[in-house]
């Protein structure tokens, strides 16, 4: 067999150590020397199918908006319409979001919490994250606004995710929980030096704890002591592909429209005076393309950039696995826009045709095949 | 770490060759590999009666992660290939020396391979 990949990583974040000490294996992802299992990533997955896993997402970098222009800025920087989160009456409201050039390709996708008009907090993915900072803060300066951005490299992040995360996150740190307990989907609140958010990647329940990197040892212990399983990159990617998660870099990047990735749900145009980064580049382009799963119903792994052959012509994966809940490799693919779930495609492994049906994404939600 | 035992042959790539006493060489891979490729997921091995050349790419292997080919040893015609392992892929992890993958009759001349000490010099570098 080919060499398996390794590389000389540079950056650690704050749980390095812990990473080591439970017996990782780790790998350089975007610069980060991070865990990309401990062991099986088959099992770590179903951990957070059916009980808790945990995940070290501190390469990820967290940015703290604050001034008077800040809402109104990120009106204009983000696709997805922030305008939302104070209607939602929902403090520390989060909203999913892409971040566009003016060509309307996708520079990164990212979350932004809104604490109130005047102070964000958002969160990029590490291999973009200086890019991301250079393109916002080139955006201040040229519009002269009162909006100041502090890239909080002193925190760290862990997701625990799983039917059982919430439990055992309160078991392990019980000073969290009256104000946890009733916070919404998808919004976070500041409780102490730790700001817990009902969010994460994986289709499951959970919450991604933001706190100092000085206590992120500890705190990953007390989680692991409550039962809590570390699970690495490997299950994090597998769980989000069976999510119907898109990731930056594979899925979607700065040549391809948000409309052409499965996106459109996240493009705000209700607001037409909302004149957002790439909106008129959107106008002018309309989808060509939807996102679709496929479901391979003959032996064999789909990966990503596999031709893929449809009635409406032809399109190619862009992320594949195996699917450890279905059993069954699985796929994302970017197709003609008039293909549909329910297709019979055929997707081109090696040299051979093999048979794959298309779905709606996603596959799997809470534990259960939906495919 | 991974084991290596020091009855068997192997190759750079991370193939484990074991000649046996009728002749027949059987091929699988190391427990370096499938440890460094993750939870095996699907496995393609060649028809039985296709001859390989040596350094041929005639297999692949899958991980959850991974697609990685496996190379012939050395030349020679498949006469088997374990339905086992096809059919339990994950048997690969639970015992790589037990899971052997194919079995070659050599055609030709046997190719330099590495001892036990050699192949753990060359993981140990990796």
């Amino acid at each position: 067999m080919s060499d398996p990949a390794s590389s000389t990583p540079s950056l650690r974040t704050p749980l390095y150590a812990e990473h080591l000490a439970a017996g990782a294996r780790m790998v350089d992802f975007a610069g980060w020397s991070m865990p990309v299992n401990y062991g099986s990533q088959i099992e770590e997955h179903h951990a957070v199918r059916r009980d808790a896993g945990m995940f070290d997402v501190s390469h990820m970098l967290a940015l703290d908006l604050e001034g008077f222009d800040a809402t109104a800025w990120l009106r204009v920087l983000l696709a997805n319409d922030v305008a939302r989160l104070a209607r939602s009456g929902v403090p520390g409201k989060a909203l999913y979001s892409c971040m566009l050039r003016d060509d309307g390709g996708v520079i990164d996708d990212l979350i932004v919490y809104r604490f109130d008009d005047a102070h964000y907090r958002i969160v990029v993915n590490a291999g973009t994250a200086a890019k991301d900072v250079a393109w916002m803060r080139r955006h201040i300066a040229e519009r002269g606004l009162n909006a100041s951005l502090l890239e909080r490299r002193d925190l760290a992040m862990i997701a625990v995710q799983g039917p059982k995360a919430q439990a055992r996150t309160w078991q392990a740190l019980p000073d969290l929980k009256s104000g946890s307990e009733t916070l919404a989907p998808f919004s976070g609140a500041k409780i102490g030096d730790v700001f817990i958010a009902r969010t994460g990647y994986t289709g499951e329940e959970g919450f991604e704890l933001t706190l100092p990197a000085a206590r992120a040892s500890e705190v990953w212990r007390m989680l692991t002591a409550a039962g809590v399983k570390p699970c690495g990159l490997g299950a994090r990617d597998t769980l989000r592909l069976e999510a119907g998660m898109n990731l930056y870099g594979q899925d979607m990047d700065e040549a391809v429209s948000p409309l052409d990735a499965g996106l459109a749900w996240t493009v705000d145009f209700s607001d037409a005076g909302r004149i957002f980064s790439g909106r008129a580049a959107l106008n002018a382009h309309p989808a060509r393309h939807c996102l679709l799963g496929l479901i391979l119903e003959e032996r064999g792994v789909l990966r990503a950039h596999m031709p893929v052959f449809a009635a409406a012509g032809t399109g190619e994966t862009t992320s594949g696995s195996f699917s450890p809940t279905l059993e069954k490799s699985i796929a994302f693919a970017r197709l003609p826009l008039h293909a549909a779930p329910g297709e019979t495609v055929e997707v081109e492994i090696r040299g051979k045709r093999l048979l794959a049906r298309t779905v709606k994404m996603p596959f799997v939600r809470h534990g259960k095949a939906l495919v | 770490m991974s084991q290596v035992p020091a009855e068997l042959k192997y190759t750079p790539s991370h193939e484990w060759v074991r000649f046996e006493a009728d002749g027949l060489v059987t091929v699988g891979v190391t427990d370096h590999a499938q440890q460094s490729l993750g939870d095996i997921v699907f496995l393609e091995l060649p028809e039985a009666g296709r001859v390989l050349a040596a350094e041929e790419a005639c297999a692949v292997i899958e991980s959850v992660k991974a697609a990685s080919d496996i190379y012939a040893p050395l030349a020679g015609e498949v006469l088997a290939v374990n339905q086992t392992v096809l059919d339990a892929p994950e048997s690969v992890n639970a015992d790589a020396y037990a899971a052997w993958l194919f079995k070659l009759r050599p055609t030709g001349v046997t190719p330099q391979l590495l001892d036990a000490a050699a192949y753990q010099t060359a993981i140990a570098e990796e």
